[in-house]
């Protein structure tokens, strides 16, 4: 199998390898990473042919191009020896055709002299055909690395021949500011086409997301040919009530009309409103799962709020029977109550069990707190393979994304899931959300609230007042 | 909210999912519409064998569009290799729907020929009408009813709404 070279774009850097990979998977490739550091932005993969080669990059938002290595080597001079030692053999092939030769350079620049002086070098391709800068048969680049640390010159080079472009226009084309309908909490496109990718999105296949908002998940499932369907508890967001995050925009807009502008509006099922705990998807295991992922950005109850139906404290009769005899009036609104977030991941979880066909992902958001002291939980599900966790960091807080597979019956070990149900507490949205907690209290408070676990009491009483004044 | 939808949704209240009445929900007072769209072979190969056929026709059936055969097709059924025209000699396999006795009361049949997504299968006329059913019908307005506790579900500018009351949760 012959070596590629990915030029990857330098940021999200944890994403990159799950999305090569996942990449891969959908296209049933086998992909060996040969070189790869989360420094470079230059990887080496192995793939079997061009066409596998096209058909990973394709997909990829996370990279510019691959390219068929043709040489390498820290200086000129051994780039040079390599390119005539590994690739003599194909220059012929190329000798008429119109091309493109380039330099891309990393941490580095070259005037246009030193440019033109680094391309003349290679006169010994023979490549006469015609230079053409537009739509050339042939594609050549000199990629030069430069390092971290300031130097006289690049730290290594390649020269390789460009197979295909990657996917990444589409983060361009999906952009949230040229989106007709968004809201405060829609996912970055690069971020949304992203976890569409790593979850396997593709042509005919089923997507769902729970707390789709105003579909920006679902959107970029569908950009890759998916047919997807989505809801929410909040019916505004789906339907659009004419009002608009966005300033001075009015008019309805909807989710369907965001499908519309992309022209994918054939694969949108619909949207409809639920709340994940009182789901009206069916769940029944003996006819089997039906969704090939899942992929959704929970609330983390801090600037959507984290909650499920129900009321806080239990409806008296009186109470029920108010409910009972209103409910189908126009403007009634089901009384709804803060919910815990860890009961929140392990009840996506459960769904997806109950939803998935075998091999089907779940990727979903979860936020945590950047404290080195503290290990990251991840829920888990003994029908759920962990698949990959890429993190976003913030300064105090970081977020991840997890990926799950569901594995088949038969993976499932034995008595795995005689686990008892676990309770979760009812109260206010910051007893039921440690990451909301500390996220209001700044992250600053965590070594205080941790000395102080015995004269819990102090704590509690700093409700409505951020961890900063708290204690003066 | 495409037809193809209803064949995933029950009813939202916990004690109802273990009844199998509350599956499929009851289509009341509905108002359909159908936008054309391009038909995608590749997904209704494979979205096919995980529809629960007999309440499909149930719904099918309430809706007063035309019936589906008794038997869910094959997923081979769906696409035949192709031929350059068009089709309607598997008229003699049970599993084929007949454009002659199923005339589409909402609107006249596509008559562009849909792009199929492997080059060498071409949709039969079952695919077609599959797709216009599940993927180009959709429900606009009206309630969907649990046949288990009787709750009624209002479907708004095609948007349903499972949120329970108060006193149901």
């Amino acid at each position: 199998m012959p070596d590629y070279l990915v030029r990857m774009v330098q940021v999200h850097e944890s994403f990159r390898k799950a999305e090569l990979q996942a990449s891969a998977d959908v296209n049933g490739v086998k992909v060996e990473f040969v070189k790869y550091h989360e420094d470079s932005p230059f990887c080496i993969v192995r793939l079997p042919s061009d066409a596998a080669a096209r058909s990973v990059i394709s997909r990829s938002i996370l990279s510019h191009s691959i390219c068929e290595i043709w040489g390498q080597g820290p200086t000129y001079d051994a780039l040079h020896v390599s390119t005539k030692e590994s690739s003599s053999s194909k220059w012929p092939q190329y000798a008429q055709a119109p091309f493109r030769f380039t330099l891309d350079s990393y941490r580095g620049s070259r005037t246009a002299e030193e440019q033109t002086a680094i391309v003349n070098s290679f006169s010994y391709l023979g490549l006469s055909g015609p230079a053409r800068m537009k739509t050339p048969e042939a594609s050549f680049r000199v990629f030069e690395d430069y390092g971290a640390v300031q130097s006289d010159g690049p730290r290594y080079l390649y020269l390789g021949r460009l197979i295909a472009s990657s996917g990444r226009q589409a983060k361009t084309t999906y952009d949230l500011k040229k989106r007709h309908y968004i809201s405060t909490t829609s996912m970055d496109a690069e971020l949304a086409l992203l976890t569409a990718n790593i979850a396997l999105a593709a042509p005919g296949k089923l997507f769902y997301d729970p707390f789709m908002g105003t579909g920006g998940f679902p959107l970029a499932c569908a950009h890759f040919g998916a047919v997807v369907c989505g809801s929410d508890i909040d019916g505004r967001s789906i339907r659009g009530t004419g009002g608009s995050a966005r300033r001075g925009q009015v008019g309805k807009k909807d989710v369907e009309l965001n499908f519309k502008q992309y022209g994918l509006e054939s694969r949108y099922l619909g949207g409809f409103v639920s709340d994940l705990t009182n789901t009206p998807l069916r769940l029944s295991t003996a006819r089997g799962g039906y969704l090939d992922g899942i992929i959704c950005d929970p609330p983390y109850g801090i600037r959507e709020g984290l909650k499920v139906l129900g009321s806080r404290a239990t409806l008296d009769d009186t109470e029920r029977a108010t409910h009972r005899d209103r409910y189908q009036e126009a403007g009634y609104i089901p009384p709804k109550r803060p919910y815990s977030f860890t009961a929140l991941l392990d009840d996506i979880l459960a769904f997806s069990v109950a939803t998935l066909v075998e091999n089907g992902r779940l990727s979903m958001w979860m936020p945590t707190a950047n404290d080195a002291d503290v290990e990251l939980v991840i829920p888990t599900h003994p029908c759920l393979e962990i698949v990959s966790v890429c993190v976003q960091e913030f300064n105090k807080w970081s977020r991840r994304l997890l990926t799950y597979r569901r594995r088949a019956a038969a993976e499932v070990p034995l008595g795995a899931l005689e686990t008892g149900s676990r309770d979760y507490e009812r109260g206010r949205a910051d007893d039921l959300n440690a990451f909301r907690k500390r996220y209001f209290e700044g992250f600053k408070e965590f070594e205080e609230v941790e000395l102080g676990a015995g004269r819990s009491g102090e704590v509690d009483d700093t409700k409505g007042i951020s961890g900063r004044w708290r204690k003066k | 909210m495409k037809l193809l939808t209803l064949n995933f949704l029950t009813c939202a209240l916990k004690p109802c999912k273990a009844s199998p009445l509350s599956f499929p929900l009851h289509p009341r007072d509905a108002e359909l519409e159908i936008v054309e769209s391009e038909l995608n072979l590749s997904f209704l190969r494979n979205i096919l064998p995980r529809l629960a056929w007999e309440e499909l026709r149930g719904v099918v059936r309430e809706l007063g569009l035309p019936d589906l055969p008794e038997i869910m097709p094959e997923a081979e059924a769906l696409g035949k290799a192709s031929s350059g025209k068009k089709t309607n000699e598997n008229a003699a396999n049970e599993n084929t729907i007949t454009t002659t006795t199923d005339e589409d009361e909402l609107s006249p049949k596509p008559e562009v020929q849909p792009e199929a997504e492997e080059p060498d299968l071409e949709p039969t006329q079952t695919a077609l009408d599959l797709h216009r059913l599940l993927l180009e019908t959709s429900l606009r307005a009206g309630s969907l009813v649990c046949g288990n506790c009787g709750h009624a579900y209002k479907v708004k500018e095609g948007v349903a709404n499972f949120l329970l009351p108060g006193h149901l949760v």
